[in-house]
């Protein structure tokens, strides 16, 4: 039985009609002049009146998104008079920000540089490893194969960043990919592999050999939750349901902790540390021109925020990264990743003629310009009941290509989620859409996961200038454990002698002054934190009693 | 979303009465009535297991689990979010372990008390046969109970409910490490890769790329062999 409504079943048809025909076949890759220009009339990036420049700090003049601009163009949550900083809670060697891959990765391999255990303080908003790390499904790239190597790679990350990106992080993430497979693979991650124990390896869009490493299609929560697990072996100190919301600096420039606030109960605490890792994760949950987004709930851009009080610069945040396959149907999974691996293994992007529209592994933003295209320029989508357009992913040739029980074997997750809603992938395409995937910039770093401001470090998601203005699939995955794992040891070393003045909140003020000289007048606040979903009567009718 | 003209269902969060639109998950349906998760949600994927619930439908004796993000409200249901189980999980040094039974009798004694009365594997909201890799963890068949837990996401609802108080995603978290670790073993092409880049192999062309101007970037990329 079809999970889709009566009105589509003709369309199916063309699908199912057209697709012995398709087999093997592929479109050919668009050239250079032909990616620049789809990418300029179609991509999100290009509309103009969707950004702006931000009017204060150091990154003044840059352009970007008008809902990133609006948390940076934002008062502060506190005022420097709501904080006693004299009562000092947590007194450590480390402070942690977020506790996804980078900042799992930063914790394990700081205690490994000689920080005690109790002497990191890991915070975070939700639960230990709920970030977007663990939602990541087709996997993490690494040059380990014979046919490739770092050099192949490196030309990969960084003509699919449009020379962009900065080119020592791309050195440093090239060169330690072999590195944290291996370290992954000590510590009892479980990675796909063929009958020889070769890896399993397959291509991502934008990648010129086979190189994406997975664990089934769940494969950022298949590395998460053994990282989750090796954390508490190691008894490192952690704070669940607790966000950070101001960086505290000391009377030396530096960055000398946060002030924390206790999402249970609403009350802060200070934790002053000789180095701060921010590993706060993306800006998802902000969607980005309305668009609907793969990222987890805590996705509210506080790091950049946080960062930019205090004097960090940024880059490559008008860059966004629109996945080019979201769900389009059914309504309850709207904008939740499918998985680029549909491609990789041979699922094809068809218009409502059921025709093949464009290459299927073209890089993210390219491709996503071609689905958006053939939705609004060509007026070849598929309507859904809820009046949002979509074009096929044609899921059953993965089997018809692999051999049957590739689907079930290989994408579990997708299978299950799809299932749910009585679309069986194996017999019936997906209905797909660009969502909002990824941040491309962010806190700018040096190899060292420094920013600029002495103190504070920086690694994952939050991060600018590792992918330039485009991210290559299963280089963010790697990118987690590459700068994670750089940022807890020259975190720990620079801990071991730096000394630490007195602690102020005085730049919260110089921000207030920046935002009042450049006449911006809101009442917006950030870091948000969390962002707003609860219904109209409700938000309409708020009434603060207690 | 949910705002439009819909059908509506009645449902009960932990006991109080909501009217919602019946095409919502749990946790949107919540949202709709008014509710901020500050506890309770995560990826909202169904990826990271936060969003554990237990439902009853009027009329029925029978609880059941389930993902929040994930499942659809019925007409008549009651629901109570279970985003935290306090079980506990056993602290080890795995290049210590050994791949057999007696490492999961060791630290998850409580396996042995198993009634098999398959309550886990019916609570579990990703289908899993939790069960049979607690049978197989038991058995020792590390690579069973490792392949059998593989899609789980560690929502806690089979703790909840296990009458002989096993945690059994904990025990499935230790036969994948264990599986990986010593029955799969590292990768030899892995190996050697990382035994290449430490010896500076790649040094010399690596830094040709990073001193050449974009338009040299440029061809070598577009004239780059792409073997897929």
């Amino acid at each position: 039985m079809s999970g889709y409504p009566e009105y589509m079943q003709g369309l199916l048809k063309l699908v199912e009609e057209t697709r012995p025909d398709r087999v093997g076949k592929a479109l050919r890759a668009m050239n250079a002049e032909e990616k620049e220009q789809i990418l300029r009339d179609w991509h999100p990036d290009y509309k103009m009146d969707q950004k702006r420049k931000l009017k204060i700090g150091s990154s003044a003049g840059e352009l970007m998104p008008h809902e990133v601009a609006d948390t940076l163009e934002a008062h502060p949550v506190i005022k420097p008079g709501d904080i006693d900083l004299s009562n000092v809670v947590y007194d450590v060697d480390v402070l942690v920000i977020g506790a996804g891959g980078a900042g799992l990765s930063a914790s394990l391999t700081a205690i490994e540089h000689g920080v005690a255990p109790d002497n990191v303080l890991m915070i975070q908003k939700l639960r230990l490893g709920d970030a977007n790390s663990k939602m990541s499904q087709g996997g993490i790239q690494a040059a380990d194969a014979p046919d490739d190597n770092p050099t192949i790679h490196y030309l990969d990350v960084i003509g699919g960043g449009h020379y962009a990106n900065k080119p020592d992080l791309v050195e440093a993430m090239v060169k330690e990919g072999p590195d944290v497979i291996k370290w992954h693979e000590e510590l009892g991650v479980t990675y796909d592999k063929l009958e020889d124990g070769t890896m399993q390896l397959a291509p991502g869009g934008g990648t010129s050999r086979k190189r994406m490493h997975s664990c089934k299609d769940y494969t950022g929560l298949e590395i998460t939750r053994v990282l989750v697990d090796e954390f508490i072996n190691k008894e490192i100190s952690y704070v669940e349901f607790t966000s950070a919301v101001e960086l505290v600096m000391d009377d030396k420039g530096q960055v000398a902790g946060a002030v924390l606030w206790d999402m249970d109960h609403d009350d802060y605490t200070v934790a002053r540390a000789k180095s701060t890792i921010l590993a706060t994760g993306g800006f998802g949950r902000l969607h980005i021109q309305g668009f609907e987004t793969t990222n987890h709930y805590g996705a509210t851009n506080d790091g950049v925020v946080m960062a930019y009080h205090v004097g960090a610069n940024l880059r490559d945040l008008d860059s966004t990264q629109f996945h080019p396959t979201g769900a389009a149907y059914p309504a309850q999974i709207v904008g939740q990743l499918c998985t680029e691996k549909l491609r990789a293994r041979g699922a094809q992007p068809l218009n409502n003629d059921g025709v093949l529209f464009v290459y299927p592994l073209e890089t993210r933003d390219v491709e996503a310009s071609a689905l958006i295209r053939e939705c609004y320029g060509r007026e070849k989508g598929i309507v859904t009941p809820t009046g949002m357009r979509g074009v096929w992913l044609d899921t059953p040739l993965i089997d018809v290509i692999n051999g049957e029980g590739t689907i079930e074997r290989e994408f579990a997750a997708m299978f299950r989620t799809f299932n749910k809603f009585g679309i069986d992938i194996r017999e019936e395409p997906m209905l797909v859409y660009p969502t909002l995937h990824y941040q491309n910039g962010g806190v700018e770093i040096n190899v060292q996961c420094e920013t600029n401001v002495p103190g504070l470090y920086a690694a994952g998601e939050v991060c600018g200038g590792i992918h330039g203005k485009n991210r290559l699939m299963g280089n963010s995955q790697l990118d987690l454990y590459v700068f994670g794992r750089r940022a807890g040891r020259f975190s720990a070393e620079r801990a071991k002698t730096a000394t630490l003045g007195d602690l102020t909140l005085d730049h919260l003020d110089v921000y207030e002054k920046m935002l009042a000289d450049a006449g911006v007048v809101t009442d917006r606040k950030a870091p948000t934190l969390l962002p707003e979903y609860r219904g109209k009567r409700t938000l309409e009718h708020q009434l603060k009693m207690l | 979303m949910g705002e439009n003209e819909s059908e509506m269902v009645t449902i009960h969060v932990m006991g109080k009465k909501h009217e919602v639109p019946a095409d919502l998950t749990i946790m949107k349906a919540m949202e709709y009535a008014g509710h901020q998760f500050r506890r309770g949600a995560g990826c909202r994927g169904g990826y990271c297991g936060a969003c554990a619930a237990m439902y009853r439908v009027k009329g029925s004796y029978k609880l059941e689990g389930a993902l929040a993000c994930q499942k659809i409200v019925e007409d008549g249901m009651y629901i109570a979010q279970i985003p935290f189980s306090p079980a506990e999980k056993i602290t080890y040094d795995l290049s210590e372990l050994k791949p057999d039974a007696n490492t999961f009798l060791e630290y998850y004694p409580e396996i042995s008390r198993c009634l098999s009365c398959n309550t886990c594997t019916k609570a579990c909201p990703q289908d899993i046969e939790v069960m049979d890799y607690v049978q197989a963890s038991l058995r020792g068949d590390v690579e069973g109970a490792a392949r059998l837990s593989f899609d789980c996401i560690g929502c806690g609802l089979c703790a909840v409910r296990c009458p002989a108080e096993i945690v059994p995603y904990n025990v499935g978290q230790l036969a994948r490490r264990l599986n990986s670790r010593y029955v799969i073993g590292p990768t030899e092409h892995v190996l050697k890769r990382v035994g290449e880049v430490e010896a500076g192999e790649f040094d010399a062309d690596i830094d040709e790329l990073k001193r050449s101007d974009r338009k040299t970037l440029q061809k070598r990329y577009e004239s780059r062999e792409v073997k897929l």
